[in-house]
């Protein structure tokens, strides 16, 4: 691993000041890379912090345009970005912050037959999608390429996260067998959510990945976060792997990645 | 001193926006089966056509996933503090 340059030694020397980091910890964290699915509100905070701190490598795959609905919560993104793609204004936010970090753009929408190949370099991903059908295809993927995954989501007030390390502690579909038929559960779009809750659950995601890099601390594998702002109450549950799981359990019953019906009559 | 529930955001549009609600009840069944009384459409939001609760929620007592203990027979004493806590995917 390349030593730290000067300049690198004061940019980070908040990080390489404690003891659970170093200069091998920050050397770790430039060394690795990372998947966030999504540059709106949860991918957002999390690619913003990421970048700050350093990591090396972070892809981005997100297919969606800056909305002016979206400047409320999506930091990435400022007024001067509308209509343009999210990744590209992403990518020139997260450079900006920070020349050592190299951001991979794809502009796709996640399927069945991209997602295997999208995330296979990545030591992580950070799932900040929108919508349930691509939140079940990234576990899915992740638990049948034995990759980590940092999950959250969010709505009006609440957020949940939850981390899943395939083969070692339980997958989202342990915790959520099978996604709500479409319709069933309003999207933002519909319900609204408060801004800045997508920044609270955003950079759990970045805490997250950053500890897994580090190898420091307790993740959320086994533990489910939710998070009430009004309440302004965290709490964390057990989540137990279920050997039921139809994706990681014992006798898995879903073998291959499925694209879910995604209905959504808002969506542009 | 009845159970306190937790009522979910995607479920408070039933309950008058209140997110915590005490009901009666010793089992969660029965815990359901009160809110469903008071606030119509819970059971429709809850559980599938074949009776059963939907995959994508989840029930809790006392920060114990019910399907590791009793399922919806799992009791609850006075005091119990049971949450519903559904998928949310808005991102």
């Amino acid at each position: 691993m390349p030593s730290l340059t000067d300049e690198q030694v004061k940019r980070y020397s908040r990080h390489i000041l404690l003891p659970e980091v170093g200069g091998k910890g920050q050397r770790k964290i430039l060394e690795a890379k990372v998947l966030l699915v999504g540059a709106g509100g949860l991918g957002s905070p999390c690619g913003l912090y990421l970048a700050a701190a350093g990591v090396g490598t972070i892809g981005i795959v997100d297919s969606d345009l800056v909305d002016l609905s979206n400047l409320q919560r999506q930091v990435l993104h400022s007024t001067a970005d509308l209509d343009r793609p999210k990744v590209l204004s992403a990518r020139e936010t997260m450079e900006a912050i920070n020349p050592d970090v190299k951001v991979i753009c794809c502009q796709e929408r996640l399927t069945s037959a991209n997602i295997l190949e999208i995330i296979r370099d990545y030591d992580i991903v950070a799932d900040g999608a929108d919508n349930f059908p691509t939140r079940y295809l990234v576990n899915d993927a992740c638990v049948m390429a034995g990759k980590p995954l940092s999950h959250a989501g969010i709505f009006r007030f609440d957020g949940q996260a939850v981390t899943i390390l395939p083969g070692k502690g339980p997958c989202y579909r342990c915790l959520y067998p099978e996604p709500p038929p479409p319709g069933l559960v309003p999207s933002c779009q519909e319900a609204g959510v408060l801004g800045v809750v997508a920044g609270v659950m955003g950079l759990i995601q970045a805490t997250e990945v950053l500890k897994f890099i580090l190898g420091r601390g307790e993740l959320l594998s086994g533990r489910l976060l939710t998070y009430n702002a009004l309440d302004m109450e965290f709490k964390t549950m057990p989540v137990k792997r279920s050997r039921k799981c139809p994706v990681c359990g014992d006798n898995p019953t879903i073998t291959e990645l499925i694209d879910y019906e995604e209905f959504c009559s808002l969506r542009a | 001193m009845p159970a306190k529930v937790r009522i979910p955001a995607p479920l408070q549009h039933l309950t008058q926006n209140i997110g915590l609600v005490e009901a009666e009840g010793t089992t969660v069944k029965e815990v359901l089966s009160n809110l469903e009384g008071r606030f119509p459409g819970f059971h429709e939001r809850l559980y599938d056509e074949n009776g059963g609760l939907r995959r994508f929620i989840n029930i809790y007592v006392n920060d114990e996933d019910i399907r590791f203990l009793q399922g919806e027979d799992t009791p609850l004493a006075d005091g119990d503090e049971m949450s519903i806590i559904p998928a949310i995917a808005g991102g």
